[in-house]
């Protein structure tokens, strides 16, 4: 469990990631993507922090925007208590150490050419001063802390499995000793019986070298598994954030209600008495998101002020964020509604 | 599900082996299996388990070579499919049997409208004429939920969303009435509550149109939800049948007892720790002439190296293909 009173690894403000849209003969700006539209969370030291959504919703671009592999249209990121949101290279270099990736397709994110011990080593040649000898020591010790054996040093990618391969792309990104390691859909190129070596892999890592982790994924089962704090995407926004057992078991969105009850059961019986959230129609463009809240064009308890306002991002109870008109009390909805004109 | 009546399709020892450089890969290795009319048989193994190529094998559509079949005959309506030419599957596939691939980008040819490719089998297998098939197309759109239909017939792949498309590839699929309509991970690659949108309509398709359906996936939930029957695959068998809620409250194939403590559930209790199956799935190339499953079973004895394991009767329509007989904790004496 996160400890709360444990120290914030990493503090979000007001995120926001908007791709250019491009469009006729002179290539004019006519629009942009707004994949990451103002998220704001923390993740306390050696927590697990899940992130969850429908693809497209943004997770992929928040976590990589987290870690500065874009330049941030806005917002702030402090990792480690430094201000990375607007690094100069220099600077984010330095931090490089600190915060790492996991990619979702191990067949992709490993280099074909070169060996397994180029591919975790090369880190280490990047940012680390160090012998030829100690090098190898290291690669040797990372291979051992994610159970791959030594002897497979000399081989290439393609002769792993892509359990196995997933396991170099951990190793290399153990290989600097960070603090902060984004997983991002690790584990959905891996087969059923697979995904819990990788899992149960990760949580050993998370113990024994004190990690934190950003994991991003739409498989809710394996979060509820893995996470400690779950916060849920939709259309570029966190719709809602709390701990994981209070939103497995109470979730107060109506999309995190509705993408719940959408995930199939392994059990037959269940199946028959459970009684199903059906969303009607697709999930709307990001480039031309609706107007009020995101989620109002397929919420099934819309509201009148859910076209008009977009709800507020707040704590609802200690722990637990939520964007929605349901949870805001009568009076901000007095005063929002005394605030537009009628 | 009506039990004893004659099966829509009959499978019986299908065998299809690869011919690669580094050896034969035994892909499917005699796979038998019924389809009862009206049923929705899941199929369910991880990826390499040979459920696609199963599939695939017995309406032929895989590339041979390098492909191969070892024997075995697939008997549908009296025919033996293995058995028929070119010409007499062409009139099969697509007209009574209908198939949906896992991913509906691939599937569809961007180049051509919807209404064009929804057209082309009720042409060529119904005889419609253009205007009769394009209005039948449009039915068939609408159906299968997709508002707007009769002008979405004009619109490209790329115009439609990703659950959008699965319903036309199923209303591809339904457009000439199949007997059998076989499904392979068709909402693999979509989000789950797209997910649950399709899985709704599929089991509001049944009820109205009645045919037999095999449904292939990796996605115990998705099982759970929607089949009659499962086949479970490992290694290129079939090592554990049975109906649904049977398998699922008395699995007997230490495969199918790992496969359901190792899924995670969104609801109940959670474990503090994942179940694991140690190892990985097996490289086929090896003679099937042993257990698929032995390096990563905790019940291995030395019969288990020796014998393929046939499918033993563990119940009423309950069969599974292992030597250890988990009421006993024992070896089977069969």
């Amino acid at each position: 469990m996160s400890d709360a009173r444990a120290a914030k690894l990493v503090q979000v403000r007001d995120l926001k990631m908007h791709f250019p849209i491009h469009a006729g003969v002179l290539r004019t700006r006519v629009g942009e993507v707004k994949a990451v539209d103002g998220v704001s969370f923390d993740i306390y030291e050696g927590e697990t922090l899940g992130l969850v959504g429908e693809s497209g919703c943004g997770k992929s671009t928040c976590g990589r925007a987290v870690l500065r592999l874009y330049d941030l249209t806005s917002g702030s990121v402090r990792i480690d208590g430094t201000e990375i949101g607007d690094a100069g290279p220099q600077r984010l270099r330095r931090m490089r150490r600190v915060m790492q990736m996991v990619f979702q397709d191990p067949q992709a994110s490993l280099n074909p050419r070169m060996t397994v011990a180029g591919i975790i080593g090369e880190p280490l040649v990047e940012h680390m001063k160090m012998s030829r000898k100690d090098r190898q020591e290291r690669i040797y010790q990372l291979m051992d802390a994610v159970g791959l054996n030594r002897a497979f040093a000399n081989r290439y990618p393609h002769e792993f499995s892509g359990g196995q391969r997933q396991r170099i792309g951990i190793a290399r990104a153990l290989a600097l000793n960070p603090k902060f390691i984004i997983c991002d859909e690790p584990i959905a190129a891996l087969d059923v019986s697979i995904q819990a070596q990788v899992v149960n892999l990760l949580e050993d890592l998370q113990e024994e070298f004190g990690l934190t982790y950003l994991f991003i994924s739409h498989d809710l089962s394996m979060v509820r598994h893995i996470a400690d704090r779950v916060a849920v995407m939709y259309l570029g926004k966190i719709a809602e954030l709390a701990p994981r057992d209070a939103i497995y078991a109470e979730p107060l969105h109506p999309y995190t209600q509705a993408l719940l009850s959408a995930v199939p059961e392994p059990d037959p019986v269940l199946h028959d008495t459970q009684q199903r959230t059906v969303l009607k129609g697709d999930v709307p463009s990001p480039a031309k998101p609706p107007e009020g809240c995101n989620f109002c064009t397929r919420c099934p308890r819309v509201m009148d002020v859910c076209h008009r306002i977009d709800p507020e991002y707040r704590e609802v109870a200690p722990g637990r964020y939520v964007a929605c008109h349901l949870y805001n009390d009568a009076q901000t909805a007095e005063q929002t509604a005394a605030a537009m004109p009628a | 599900m009506p039990d004893g009546a004659q099966p829509v399709l009959d499978v019986r020892d299908l065998k299809t082996v690869f011919r690669t450089r580094s050896g034969e890969v035994h892909a499917v290795n005699s796979v038998s299996f019924d389809l009862r009319p009206g049923e929705l048989l899941g199929v369910v193994g991880e990826s390499g388990s040979g459920k696609s190529v199963t599939m695939m094998s017995l309406i032929g559509l895989v590339p041979m070579p390098p492909a191969e079949m070892r024997g075995g005959e697939v008997l549908f309506g009296g025919q033996d499919l293995l058995r028929a030419g070119p010409a007499a599957m062409r009139a099969i596939r697509g007209k009574r049997i209908g198939f949906v691939f896992q991913d509906p980008m691939t599937s569809l040819n961007p180049v051509f409208t919807v209404g064009y490719q929804l057209c082309e089998p009720l042409r060529r297998h119904m005889g419609l004429s253009k205007a009769a098939a394009r209005k039948r197309a449009a039915e068939l759109l609408d159906l299968v939920g997709i508002p707007d239909a009769a002008r979405r017939l004009s619109d490209y792949p790329h115009q439609f969303s990703g659950g959008m498309r699965q319903r036309v590839m199923i209303a591809m699929a339904l457009a000439c009435d199949p007997e059998v309509l076989i499904a392979d991970e068709p909402t693999t690659a979509l989000d789950v509550t797209i997910q649950a949108q399709i899985l709704e309509l599929v089991k509001d398709l049944r009820q109205k149109l009645g045919m037999a359906i095999i449904w292939i996936t990796h996605d115990l939930g998705v099982i759970a939800g929607i089949a009659d029957r499962v086949l479970v695959m490992y290694g290129g068998q079939i090592v554990e049948h049975a109906p649904v809620r049977e398998l699922f409250a008395n699995p007997q194939h230490p495969y199918t007892r790992a496969l359901l403590k190792t899924v995670p559930s969104v609801r109940g209790d959670r474990a503090p720790r994942l179940r694991v199956i140690e190892g990985q799935p097996p490289i086929l190339t090896a003679a099937p002439d042993a257990c698929p499953f032995r390096f990563r079973c905790g019940h291995r004895f030395d019969r288990c190296d020796a014998e393929n394991p046939p499918r033993f009767p563990t119940g009423p329509a309950h069969d599974a293909a292992c030597f250890w007989d988990p009421a006993t904790d024992a070896p089977r004496n069969a």
